[in-house]
């Protein structure tokens, strides 16, 4: 889990001008679970593809094991992809899908039978050789897909929002079975998608991307506790980002009083970013509050309440198990490791406000797939 | 309204007809008129089999049509590929090329080649420079446009993560071709070649103004036949043509339809060999 | 991409046989047939023509217009067949189309002739035979026999995609089925019509046989002009002359057609 096995050195892509990757610099450890997640347009399908060899990059270094494979084109790369919209042939059946990579290396029919026989039993879909792609199912299709990548024994399977076309039940599923076959076949799985919860339950390693720059690389708990930008916190998760002056090591200011909190190794009364995720924040009575103010909407969740409460005109977003109705005057407490200090970016002042909650918070939750609703 | 319409349709589909059961007819007369039928006789078609000549002009306008047909679908074929490829201006210019063998009158096509094949000729100082490869060139150029515009759209339908898939597992750009593309778009290509073919087989505007003595095709003969009082057994050609080419459109159809609820219901065992 | 270059033999071969052609007609039509110097009398002597041309002209877009009328509702009726019955019928419209257009135009010449099989037949009736043969109606006729399978199918093609539940919208919003007809199926249908009358009335000006064997000396069309020039007269400077005037002619009509519609009418026709 430790050798390094691809690595982008300041990677640029240029269509028409138009910069698309911005000195993408990273490097992926082999058998790793690496997801590149983002919005749309971030720049997470063409790094995709530059990996795959299926662009070539303006400027930069693509490395394979430490040989660099710019020039070298897709059919010669150890390298295999899952497709978003799966790209099986229409004309074979599932069999001579799976053995197409085989017979293009010319392995022996016995061999190929071997091989295409253990894959489908690995995706379960033992009994389905002869089917014709058409009469499959968007799940059954999925692993067809799945195994005629893998039978290859390619080093490193790409995957680009494999689970996009599949419906929410289905979808978890293959979040599941797809880190099993991972962790069975023992190879690097690069994971593109714009879905954070699927990054966060899937991955190793998480790439938070945007505008084509990496915003973030870390483990699913470094990126969720963390975030290095507003855009991070904000991408993953739900947070309360607030202006604030650090005074001191583990000594924050906002909202006109200070706190204690964990952050080192900033400058001294440097404005930074604060980060407060609404599942941290305890609530207690009006006089007991390190910070006051009055609940101008609360909506139910299942497990919990979201309840917006203003304080002296910004709005923040708690999630608490307590019901405190509507017009209630309520305190709040935080724990000193409950608050994150983020230096100032490009994106500060962007994210982390709820003022405009019903609209805007609403309308990102339906936005998401609703994952809460089903 | 839909009554109407369906008598309407007989109508004019008797009225299509009619001249084709002329001609049918005609060729049992045994009687020379066309108008007069004098009794039934197979003997026009025993003539026909006997007549070298006909059946040699049928040969030349089989030649001529299989391959223009074949090597404008070889370079039509590539020609799609390439302009599929193609953005923005460059594209559109080839595409108003292409279109102006469909738009332009045939007549028009017909004297503008054998302009330029005069011209070649007084350049080249060739006397008779009209014949075999002239009609093959001018048939090419007027079958190249159908086996595009077939397979343009074919190539437009296609899933373009399917060649990078094949790329992907290990194909060569060119097997990637052969092995994935080439039967996305056999569709196209076959109903092109199919047009093509037919075109070329049955073209008489073009082939008259291209044509020199040393090689005619059959509907540039018949043009010289009607002219003067035309022998029956052109009518029992015409005939077997009719039934060879019906023929052809009911396989072809057929085809279209096993194709079409093939895409539709599970197939059968197949497996091994690509 | 490389592929870029796979088009190359193809573009060289259209501009050796189609644009080529096209600047040496222009040549021919600018030059003396004898001292072959530069001249414009060849363009000039069009004016003669002028009288033939109209008469093309006419006679064409009577022949296209009874196209339409004619083939509209059978392009109609096919459309809202069964499956299985489209296709047969598409194919029944589609065979004339692939034989000798020359030998069925000689069998009308032989139903309409003075002693054709029609005035054999009244003939039998007792009464006087009609003069069917020889005039600007029997030229109409050729071209609609041989060109209506060039109106219904474009027509059949936009009708057939005429989304079912937009005809369904419209009763639903109040329309009677005359009403459904003129404000949804005809706009829609525009596209086909289009075409249709494009390739019905660039080979109907420009045909050269119909008129010989269907009409009389005092109706020859242009295409009959500019086929003696190169067949007959052998003037081909001239020839070339008129073929430039009726190729711009055609170019000019089927440019203002194509304003009234989209690009993809065209291509409609020429895919199976």
């Amino acid at each position: 889990m430790s050798q390094e096995l691809i690595r982008l050195t300041d990677l640029v892509m240029e269509f028409d001008g138009e910069r698309i990757l911005d000195s993408i610099n990273l490097y992926i450890k082999d058998k790793e679970f690496l997801t590149l997640l983002g919005p749309s347009g971030c720049g997470k399908t063409t790094t995709l593809r530059v990996i795959g060899g299926f662009l070539t990059p303006t400027s930069g270094d693509v490395l394979f094991d430490g040989k660099r494979i710019n020039d070298v084109p897709a059919y010669k790369r150890r390298i295999n992809t899952v497709f978003q919209r799966y790209a099986l042939f229409p004309h074979l059946d599932v069999y001579d899908n799976i053995a197409f990579g085989l017979r293009i290396a010319k392995h022996s029919e016995q061999e190929i039978d071997d091989r295409v026989t253990e894959m489908l039993e690995i995706v379960s879909l033992k009994g389905f050789e002869n089917r014709k792609i058409t009469s499959l199912s968007g799940g059954q299709q999925q692993r067809v897909a799945i195994a005629r990548a893998l039978v290859n024994r390619p080093k490193v399977l790409l995957l680009d929002e494999p689970l996009g076309a599949l419906d929410l039940r289905l979808r978890k599923d293959m979040q599941n079975e797809l880190k099993r076959i991972q962790q069975a076949m023992g190879i690097t799985f690069i994971y593109v998608t714009h879905d954070q919860e699927e990054a966060l339950t899937m991955s190793d390693t998480i790439v938070v991307m945007d505008k084509g720059r990496i915003q973030q690389i870390g483990t699913p708990e470094d990126i969720y506790n963390e975030p290095k930008n507003a855009f991070v916190a904000d991408f993953i998760g739900e947070s309360n980002i607030l202006d604030g002056i650090m005074l001191d090591d583990c000594r924050v200011k906002f909202f006109g009083r200070q706190f204690k909190c964990v952050d080192k190794g900033f400058d001294k009364n440097e404005p930074v970013d604060v980060v407060i995720r609404p599942e941290d924040i305890d609530i207690v009575s009006a006089d007991e509050g390190h910070l006051c103010g009055t609940v101008t909407s609360v909506t139910f969740k299942g497990v919990h309440y979201d309840t917006i409460v203003d304080f002296k005109g910004f709005k923040w977003l708690i999630q608490t198990t307590d019901y405190c109705p509507v017009g209630s005057y309520i305190g709040i407490r935080l724990n000193p490791e409950d608050i994150h200090i983020m230096h100032k970016s490009e994106y500060s002042g962007m994210f982390g406000d709820y003022s405009s909650y019903s609209a805007e918070y609403d309308e990102i939750a339906d936005a998401e797939g609703g994952e809460d609703e089903e | 309204m839909r009554r109407f319409n369906k008598y309407f349709t007989i109508l004019v589909f008797i009225f299509l007809y009619i001249p084709m059961v002329v001609l049918a007819v005609a060729s049992f007369n045994k009687g020379m008129d066309i108008a007069v039928f004098k009794g039934f006789t197979l003997s026009r078609y025993k003539e026909l089999f006997q007549d070298d000549t006909l059946l040699m002009l049928l040969r030349n306008s089989l030649i001529i049509a299989v391959l223009s047909s074949l090597i404008a679908t070889v370079l039509g074929t590539a020609a799609a590929l390439g302009i599929f490829r193609m953005r923005g201006r460059l594209r559109s210019a080839v595409m108003t090329v292409t279109n102006i063998p469909m738009t332009n009158p045939e007549i028009v096509t017909g004297v503008s080649m054998a302009l330029l094949f005069a011209f070649l000729g007084m350049m080249l100082r060739i006397n008779s420079i009209l014949g075999f490869w002239t009609l093959l060139i001018a048939h090419i150029t007027f079958n190249l446009p159908y086996i595009i515009l077939n397979v343009m759209p074919k190539l437009a339908q296609m899933d373009p993560d399917l060649t990078e898939a094949a790329l992907d597992l290990g194909c060569t750009p060119t097997q990637a071709f052969f092995k994935v593309t080439l039967h996305e778009i056999m569709p196209g290509i076959v109903s092109g070649a199919l047009m093509a073919f037919t075109m070329s087989l049955d073209d008489f505007v073009i082939s008259y103004f291209v044509t020199g003595s040393g090689f005619v095709t059959l509907p540039v003969e018949i043009y010289s036949y009607t002219k003067k009082p035309i022998q029956p057994k052109v009518y029992a050609m015409f005939t077997l043509m009719f039934l060879v080419i019906l023929i052809l459109m009911v396989t072809m159809n057929l085809l279209q339809a096993r194709d079409r609820s093939k895409r539709r219901k599970v197939a059968a065992v197949r497996r091994r060999g690509i | 991409m490389k592929s870029k270059w796979l088009s190359g033999p193809y573009i060289l071969w259209m501009v050796l046989f189609t644009i080529v052609p096209l600047g040496v007609v222009l040549y021919y039509a600018l030059t003396d047939s004898i001292t072959g110097e530069f001249t414009l009398a060849n363009l000039a002597n069009f004016v003669d023509y002028w009288p033939i041309f109209l008469r093309s002209i006419w006679l064409s877009i009577f022949a296209t217009l009874i196209c339409l009328l004619i083939g509209y509702p059978v392009a109609y009726y096919i459309a809202h067949c069964k499956p299985t019955t489209q296709r047969l019928l598409q194919m029944l419209i589609m065979l004339p189309m692939c034989m000798s257009f020359l030998l069925r135009t000689l069998a009308w010449v032989a139903l309409l002739d003075d002693t054709g099989i029609i005035n054999n037949f009244i003939r039998t009736l007792g009464l006087s035979p009609l003069p069917l043969i020889r005039n600007n109606g029997a030229v109409i006729l050729g071209m609609v026999y041989n060109y209506l399978p060039y109106m219904i199918l474009p027509l059949y093609t936009v009708i057939m995609k005429i989304d079912p539940r937009l005809i369904e919208a419209a009763q639903d919003l109040g329309c009677n089925s005359r009403r459904v007809f003129t404000r949804v199926t005809l706009p829609l249908s525009v596209p086909g019509i289009v075409s249709g009358i494009t390739m019905v009335f660039v080979p109907a000006v420009s045909t050269f046989y119909i008129s010989q064997k269907l009409g009389s000396p005092g109706t020859i069309l242009i295409g009959d002009v500019i086929e003696s020039q190169f067949k007959a007269a052998y003037n081909p400077n001239l020839g070339a002359a008129l073929s430039l005037v009726l190729m711009v002619l055609i170019f000019v009509c089927v440019g203002i057609m194509n304003r009234f519609t989209s690009e993809d009418a065209e291509e409609s026709m020429v895919t199976l």
